[in-house]
Parts: structure tokens; C-alpha cells; sequence
């Protein structure tokens, strides 16, 4: 008899697990009239000038290939934006790279700097894909873990602890999925420090850049000697929402940008034209479209966070992305069990901590990019859930 | 504009303690802001936004332009305080452009209204002339939009 068609499989795609976000995801679609706090993508609806534009483009017939890199028009507009927002030149030429997605960017940079065995820093909990990209990539992840203690910030310290002289990349992601941590300039300079003493090469994660709500954000590239070894990640689905349309970038060195292309160049050809077009028309209007919805994440933000504090669940102040990352310790339920008791006790979903890394246990993810209604019935309901665990 | 007002702009309705969280200000100081908002007359009134086209009613809106001369003390404003004083006028705004008052008058009937303009309004001194246009379907009050909103085409938990 032939081997199954499992052991057949690729062994690093066979040994890992789904998603433990999809798993959770399974479960609640059985379920009816859920309030869902589990939700990673904006409530808002893509701005109407951009959806109108891209109409427009479809009309106009721009349904074509572009440049594997991308339409230079929308490099040049990007490049003219990170110089702006973040205070970082890129040549749109040769150091931009419009992918499908911060995903496939991540997983483009990936694939472009490990050999076999090569060590990947990161720090979790952490975005749901890292562990696994970086393992379809060969490489041996090193996580780093994060505590409320000081905010879910990283430190030079708890690098130092783990990196080895096999060490070759350091991930970023800051602001947060799933903690809402965002590191100072302080932090940043001594994390900066340590790179380029071990001459690390950093991917940074900084799709939820624009969602900060007590201070502007600070990029990783902005310090001394780190434009050199980082490649930038950025897109449109959080700020700009508009996920479906499945739009991001990389910006890097002229070096690191030609080898993701390359990979990118065979195996995805180039972004979909029409969503290129999408976003040259929102960067056209940032600022309107962007204050508008960071000043609701606000007001939601200090409603769940204080909101959770007071019932009992101990919430740090997340200060950017759209997530709240209380702790459940208290009530005596790790994070499954809490999620799933809350599922079917008060039918409101969020995610087991679990889900973004071993750390993530004793926590549950809270998206808040949802309406004021839905926020203010789901935190009563979580409210009466704890205090009848706790009775 | 204020937080707190663009959150009663959208929801009049929200409670103070809900307010109090979203700002980070204590209960009592959400009510004493928006007693002197009202007190000064900035919030003018609290309303329901109705999607009128749903309700089985007797009404028609007129959307009327009016170019007017401007009196010689007192501008624009004398004549559009007069005009505004007409329970039948909803509102009332000085325009730029090709005319000076733009008016949204309510009456019963199309016949109700065309005897206000030519009975109430145009006979006014300083009314030089009006051109009424009747509105026919409201798509969108307020920033609200009257159709239906789409269920939420999110998945449940992502991504
Ligand atoms: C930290 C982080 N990176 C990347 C992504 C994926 O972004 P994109 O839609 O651009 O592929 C997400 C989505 O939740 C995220 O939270």
C-alpha cells in the first residue's frame, strides 16, 4: 500500500498546527447572534474615495499586470509618505516594494535572509503567522517573551537572554497584535543598540503605525544606522481599512528590496493592479481619513480598558493597534477555558491569549474595532460572566 | 470641536458614565460641561434623525433658493430672521452664490407649500425673487444613510 498522502507532506507544513485563531473561529460561526470582540480588521468602512476610485479604475480598464515591483506612481507616493510620517527616505526606484499584504511581505523577507537553521528573534504574544512563517522559511524561531509588568515592552535584556551567535534576524512589531504595547524612543534607542552591535538585520512589523493614541509613533528606522539593516513593513488594512484589498509594502535597502523581488516576481508576479490603484487614492488624503478613526479607537480604547479594570480583569493601557489584552488569572479559568465559558455562557467572543504565543495564557484578546453598541452590551455581558466565576 | 459634543453629535443618547470612560473625566464633570453647553446655547436641542420616506405621513419638503435685497441696517440677517420666523421654514442658511437664502420649508401638501411661497414669502419686502425645488427621496439625513445597514460582512474572529 502506498504511504498516506500525509506522510507525504512537506514535514514543516505537516507539523504545524492551524491557527489557533482559525480553530476558535470554527467554533463561534456555529454560534448565532455573537457579539464578537475577536475581530482583527477595522469596523470602518474603507474610506468611500478610495472604493469610488477604484470603481473608477475598473471602468478605465486597469485590470492588467504592473511592475513586479508595483506601479512606480504609488512607490513614489509611499516613498513621499514615509519620508512625511515617519521621517525615512526610500528611492522609489529600487528600495519600495508593493506586495500583497504586510503577509506576503513578511513572509518575502523571510524567505530572502534565512539559510537553514538561521535564528529569527521575536517577541511574543505576537501576531498569529511569525512562528509559522519563519518556520516555512527554515529558520529556528527564538521567541522572546513580553509581560504586562512593563507594558508588554521589549527589552535589550530579554534579547541578550536569548540570542545566540546563530542569531541573524530580529522581528518587530510595535504597535501590537495582540497587546497594544508601543515602545518609546527610549526603548527603541536600546534595542537599536543591540542590533547593530550583533549586526542583526531587523524586520519590522509597523502596520498599525498610524494607530497610536497617547503619542506618535516612533519607527525602529529613524535611529542611527538602522535605515541599513531594517526592512520597513507597512500596508493599508488597518489604518486605511481596507483588508480585502489585500495591499502592503516593504521599504529596505536597494539589496533586500532586489531579493524579495525576486521571490516575489516568481511566485506572485505583482499586487493586484486595482488595489495599487486603491491606494495611490488613499494616500491622497491621509490625514482626514486616518484622524477621524484613530480619535473613535481612542474613546473606545479608554472605554474597555477602564471598563475591564473595573470589573476585575486587569488591562494594561494599550496605547496603539485596536486591541485590549486583559488578564483573566484572577477568575480562576485559564484562557481557553475563559473563552470558551464566555462563548456560551454571555455569547461574546474574544481570543485566548493562547493563540499568539505559550505567554499568551491567563490573557484574552479584545479587539475594540467595533461599534460604541456592541462594545458597551459586550463589556456588560463579560462583567456579569466574572462576577458570577467569581461568586 | 470638543470630544464630548462630537460624541453627543452621534450619539445623544450615550450615557455619562459611558461618556465619562470614553474621555477619562469623572461622571459628575460630563454632566456640568453639558449643562453649560446648553446653558450657553451651543447644544440647541437633542433629535431623532427619522427616515421620513418610512413613515406613512401626509408631508412634503421644498427646497427654496430666494435672492433678497440686504436692508440697510441689518444685512442679510433681518430679513432671514423674518423669514426663518415662519414655522413652515425647517431651515435657513445664507448662501454665496447665484442666490442669498437657502430655505427648507415643510407643508402638508405641494399645494400648501406653493401658498407659502406666494403668499407668505414672496410679498416680502426685500424678496426679489424664489425658485422651489420639491424633494422627492431622502437618501441621506444628517450623515446618516436611510437605506438598510448591510449585516457585517467581517469574519467572526480574524485574522
Ligand atoms: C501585526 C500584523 N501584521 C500583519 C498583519 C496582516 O496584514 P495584511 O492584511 O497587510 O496582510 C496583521 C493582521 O492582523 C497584523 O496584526
Amino acid at each position: 500500500m502506498n504511504p498516506p498522502l500525509s506522510a507525504r507532506l512537506n514535514t514543516a507544513v505537516r507539523d504545524i498546527p492551524r491557527s489557533g485563531i482559525r480553530d476558535f473561529f470554527d467554533i463561534v460561526s456555529t454560534m448565532k447572534d455573537v457579539i464578537s470582540l475577536g475581530i482583527g480588521e477595522p469596523d470602518f468602512d474603507t474610506p468611500w474615495h478610495v472604493r469610488e476610485a477604484t470603481v473608477f479604475a475598473l471602468e478605465r480598464g486597469v485590470t492588467h499586470y504592473t511592475s513586479n515591483f508595483g506601479y512606480l506612481e504609488l512607490r513614489r507616493a509611499l516613498s513621499r509618505y514615509a519620508a512625511k510620517a515617519f521621517g525615512i527616505e526610500y528611492n522609489p526606484e529600487n528600495e519600495v516594494l508593493i506586495t500583497v499584504g504586510v503577509s506576503e511581505a513578511l513572509d518575502l523577507a523571510l524567505r530572502a535572509l534565512i539559510n537553514p537553521g538561521d535564528e529569527v528573534l521575536y517577541h511574543e504574544p505576537c501576531y498569529v503567522s511569525y512562528r509559522a512563517t519563519i518556520l516555512f522559511a527554515h529558520g529556528v524561531p527564538l521567541a522572546v517573551e513580553t509581560r504586562p509588568e512593563n507594558g508588554f515592552r521589549l527589552t535589550r535584556a530579554m534579547l541578550e537572554a536569548k540570542a545566540t551567535p546563530r542569531t541573524k534576524v530580529l522581528m518587530l512589531n510595535f504597535p501590537n497584535n495582540p497587546t497594544g504595547a508601543v515602545m518609546s524612543r527610549q526603548d527603541l534607542e536600546e534595542i537599536a543598540a543591540f542590533v547593530r552591535e550583533r549586526d542583526l538585520i531587523v524586520i519590522t512589523d509597523e502596520i498599525y503605525a498610524e494607530l497610536t493614541y497617547d503619542a506618535p509613533h516612533i519607527s525602529i528606522v529613524s535611529f542611527p544606522g538602522m535605515r541599513e539593516r531594517t526592512i520597513f513593513l507597512h500596508g493599508f488594512s488597518k489604518a486605511w481599512a481596507m483588508t480585502g484589498f489585500r495591499l502592503g509594502y516593504a521599504c529596505g535597502p536597494a539589496e533586500l528590496i532586489e531579493a524579495m523581488m525576486k521571490i516575489h516576481q516568481y511566485t506572485m508576479l505583482c499586487a493586484s493592479s486595482l488595489a495599487q490603484k486603491a491606494a495611490l487614492e488613499a494616500l491622497a488624503r491621509p490625514e482626514t481619513d486616518v484622524a477621524e478613526m484613530v480619535g473613535e479607537y481612542r474613546r473606545r480604547r479608554n472605554f474597555v480598558a477602564s471598563a475591564f479594570n473595573d470589573m476585575g480583569l486587569d488591562c494594561h493601557r494599550p496605547l496603539g493597534a485596536f486591541y485590549a489584552f486583559p488578564s483573566v488569572a484572577r477568575v480562576g479559568l485559564n484562557s481557553r477555558e475563559f473563552s470558551l465559558k464566555l462563548l456560551r455562557d454571555q455569547k461574546v467572543a474574544v481570543v485566548p491569549g493562547t493563540a499568539f504565543g505559550a505567554c499568551g495564557e491567563g490573557f484574552v484578546r479584545c479587539a475594540y474595532a467595533t461599534s460604541m453598541e456592541n462594545l458597551k452590551e459586550a463589556v456588560a455581558r463579560i462583567g456579569k460572566f466574572v462576577k458570577t466565576l467569581k461568586s | 470641536m470638543d470630544e464630548l459634543l462630537k460624541i453627543l453629535q452621534h450619539n445623544a443618547l450615550e450615557s455619562h458614565e459611558t461618556i465619562s470612560r470614553m474621555l477619562e473625566i469623572p461622571v459628575e464633570k460630563v454632566a456640568a460641561r453639558i449643562a453649560d453647553y446648553e446653558k450657553r446655547g451651543v447644544i440647541r436641542g437633542y433629535q431623532a434623525i427619522l427616515n421620513e420616506d418610512d413613515l406613512d405621513q401626509d408631508k412634503v419638503t421644498a427646497v427654496i433658493e430666494v435672492k433678497v435685497t440686504p436692508q440697510r441696517e441689518g444685512g442679510f440677517d433681518r430679513i432671514a430672521e423674518r423669514i426663518s420666523g415662519f414655522p413652515e421654514v425647517q431651515s435657513a442658511y445664507l448662501m454665496s452664490g447665484a442666490y442669498d437664502l437657502l430655505l427648507f420649508v415643510e407643508g402638508r401638501t405641494l399645494r400648501e407649500v406653493a401658498g407659502f411661497v406666494s403668499e407668505r414669502l414672496s410679498p416680502l419686502e426685500g424678496v426679489i425673487s424664489t425658485s422651489t425645488h420639491f424633494m422627492l427621496k431622502t437618501y441621506k439625513r444628517f450623515g446618516v444613510l436611510m437605506r438598510k445597514a448591510e449585516a457585517d460582512q467581517r469574519l467572526t474572529i480574524s485574522p
